[in-house]
């Protein structure tokens, strides 16, 4: 009998091609996922060294990061050019580079193009059991249906492009397991930020993260990739959810998924992967779902978590003298008081999107909060930006667009947008932004913006009030 | 990529935990398809103070920084090494690194040193006035006050550290074995190739 493995370890397992005696091992990458920010020096050095792709039918190239989030054609339907210089360049860096090394390409404005983090589950391009990686740290998304996914620097893409394999040093495995039902009015965001609340920005450091426990296993797979997605923001460089038949019903039948006998062949493995009995992790957190209230961020580390019925902590109550003066550092910046009320905090710019939660059920939560009201007066911007093309379509098809248009929110093209502001979607300096996004770094939304994460029911509430809300008021 | 084993020189006391790499280099300056010339984009947001440590002329040009906690996290974006390459960093001191900022860093020729948090506020100390002696072969950090500290660092880093190897190259070594995986890959798990 076999030693009992973790789901990390099946993966890991299936995918060496060679171990080397110092530990680190040569592995496999099932897919590549590929988006202009950081490809154009990877292809250039490909060029420089005379190399091609390996293994272009495994990669996959969309644009996302730096694409405008205002109409694509003009009303003809003629192309429009991207106005910033930088922007273009990128862009056109990678529809050169796509063809010129035979990779497929979703372009600006195909009917599929999207966040890369949402279009390669909804194309089935991202399977369980597969390696994923992409030049882009929440890769650990794809970890919502059970593949080993993760962000890579842009030598590490280049190597990826030329052998289609990683040396990497395996990492340890940690269990974060959420059992119990969580209560109304809290979604998969506000699970994965209580998560990182509780183990910290760096809890997961040289880890990968399995989510366990049945508060996870009912999620859908959009709240799923919610909460692997966020891995990376408690600093596990990758996060995973065991597939299972909610996994299986998602992808059926999804363009790049394996069809007939194949499809029952790869269910079948698939099934196999779960972490056996009597496996152990490293380290192991366990969360009462029922300890998780609608949650929001105070500071500008994604640690810096409070319940939305919670105050903006002092720092002195930290024990760690490092966190006060981090703490001290954030509420100068964020323009907060220690023991302010999160509800009492207004907010001036809403956005409502990101990789993390621009799916269609993220829409329809918002929408469901928002549905017969009004944006408050003092909120300036408020952006809804789904998450791909065909997010897009399946919104409008269901009049969710209209209910976020009708309220005074405006209804974008998809792509990253303001969740860090490379295109030209910012908050301004000295604004608060409720963002369903994941990070609230200093400047990440624009140079001097104040960043409050939350969930879209969350961000949809604030939208409405003008202030950080308990969505629970309003669906009472 | 440029070999490394002894640095000597003055050591940016940053001290800071959870220094993103947002803060190293904002998402505006991601915006090439070049490598070069990021340093003028490094740390923009806290060099816009003109009392700021980077720019403060005993720091200018150092080829340490000592930082806290979590040095590195958040964004992948390698622009964060090849801008502290560019300001002509070649050692990071911390107690911890995000994991991808750690491999992005030993890749463009950067050494991220692990030390506990008593001998980084030491070394802080000794950054105030003194350089700071990093020797990779021996794995020490010395200063000229008799501290001697020792790191533990993977040895395949220490090695492309110290030899600047392209790894690339390295892997290019091992066609066979990922030729002969490919095949087997093909034949044990067919439907792992994209259906379209």
């Amino acid at each position: 009998m076999t030693r009992p493995r973790t789901l990390y370890e099946k993966i890991w397992d299936a995918h060496v091609v060679e171990q080397r005696p110092d530990g680190t091992a040569l592995i496999f990458i099932d897919r590549h996922l590929v988006h202009e920010v950081t490809s154009p020096q990877a292809f250039a050095g490909l060029r420089a060294s005379g190399r091609i792709v390996r293994r272009p039918d495994l990669t996959l190239a969309v644009p996302d990061h730096n694409l405008p989030t205002t109409a694509r054609r003009d009303a003809s339907g003629h192309r429009l050019p991207i106005a910033d210089a930088e922007s273009a360049a990128q862009l056109a860096a990678l529809e050169k580079n796509a063809p010129e090394f035979g990779i497929r390409y979703i372009d600006a404005v195909a009917p599929e193009q999207g966040i890369v983090h949402v279009v390669g589950p909804e194309q089935g391009f991202s399977l369980p059991g597969t390696t994923i990686v992409c030049g882009d740290s929440h890769t650990a998304c794809h970890g919502g249906i059970g593949a080993l996914a993760f962000g890579i620097g842009t030598s590490e893409v280049e190597h990826v492009l030329a052998t289609q394999t990683l040396l990497l040093q395996p990492s340890k495995a940690m269990e974060v397991r959420v059992e119990g039902e969580v209560g109304p009015g809290v979604s998969a965001k506000d699970i994965i930020l209580h998560i990182t609340g509780t183990i910290g920005a760096a809890g997961g450091t040289g880890h990968v993260i399995e989510y366990t426990g049945s508060a996870i296993r009912s999620l859908s797979i959009e709240g799923r990739l919610t909460i692997s997605n966020m891995a990376i923001e408690g600093g596990a460089r990758a996060g995973l959810i065991a597939p299972d038949e909610t996994t299986f019903e998602y992808l059926k039948g999804r363009p790049y998924a394996p069809k007939g006998a194949d499809w029952d062949a790869a269910v079948a493995y698939w099934k196999s992967l779960t972490t056996d009995p009597g496996a152990t992790y490293d380290k192991v957190v366990v969360i009462d779902a029922a300890d998780i209230a609608p949650s929001v961020t105070w500071g500008t580390s994604p640690e810096d978590v409070v319940p939305i019925t919670g105050v903006v902590p002092d720092p002195a109550s930290f024990a760690d003298p490092s966190k006060q003066v981090a703490a001290a550092k954030s509420l100068a910046y964020m323009g907060l008081e220690p023991g302010t009320r999160m509800q009492d905090v207004p907010v001036e710019n809403i956005f409502i999107g990101s990789c993390t939660n621009s799916r269609i059920e993220d829409m329809r939560a918002a929408a469901a909060v928002i549905k017969g009201r009004k944006k408050a007066a003092n909120v300036k911007w408020a952006i809804v930006v789904p998450g791909s093309g065909l997010v897009k379509a399946q919104a409008e098809a269901e009049g969710l667009d209209r209910i976020f248009t009708d309220a005074g929110l405006e209804w974008r093209e998809p792509g990253c947008s303001a969740c860090l502001a490379m295109n030209p979607d910012k908050v301004p300096a000295g604004e608060r932004c409720a963002s369903t996004s994941n990070r609230n770094f200093v400047g990440r939304q624009g140079p001097g913006s104040r960043t409050h994460l939350v969930s879209p029911a969350m961000a949809a509430a604030a939208a409405v009030t003008g202030r950080l809300t308990d969505v629970r008021e309003l669906i009472a | 990529m440029t070999p490394l084993n002894e640095v000597d020189g003055r050591a940016i006391p940053l001290g800071l935990k959870n220094i993103d790499t947002d803060v190293i280099i904002p998402a505006h300056w991601l915006k090439t398809t070049s490598r070069e010339g990021m340093g003028k984009g490094a740390f923009e947001g806290l060099r816009a103070d003109p009392a700021n440590l980077f720019d403060n002329p005993p720091y200018q040009g150092a080829p340490i920084l000592i930082a806290g906690d979590n040095f590195g996290c958040g964004s992948s974006r390698e622009h964060a090494a090849w801008a502290l390459g560019d300001l002509g960093i070649r050692v990071v001191i911390a107690p911890s690194y995000s994991d991808i900022f750690s491999g992005n860093a030993v890749k463009n020729g950067i050494l991220p040193v692990v030390l506990p948090q008593a001998a980084i506020d030491r070394l802080m100390e000794v950054a105030a006035t003194d350089p700071v002696h990093i020797d990779l072969e021996n794995q020490t950090v010395t200063t000229m006050f008799q501290d001697r500290f020792t790191f533990d660092i993977d040895p395949f880093r220490k090695m492309c550290l110290l030899e600047g190897l392209d790894e690339i190259s390295l892997t290019e070594k091992s066609d066979a074995a990922i030729g002969d995986y490919e095949q087997k890959l093909d034949a044990e798990r067919p439907w792992m190739r994209p259906a379209a």
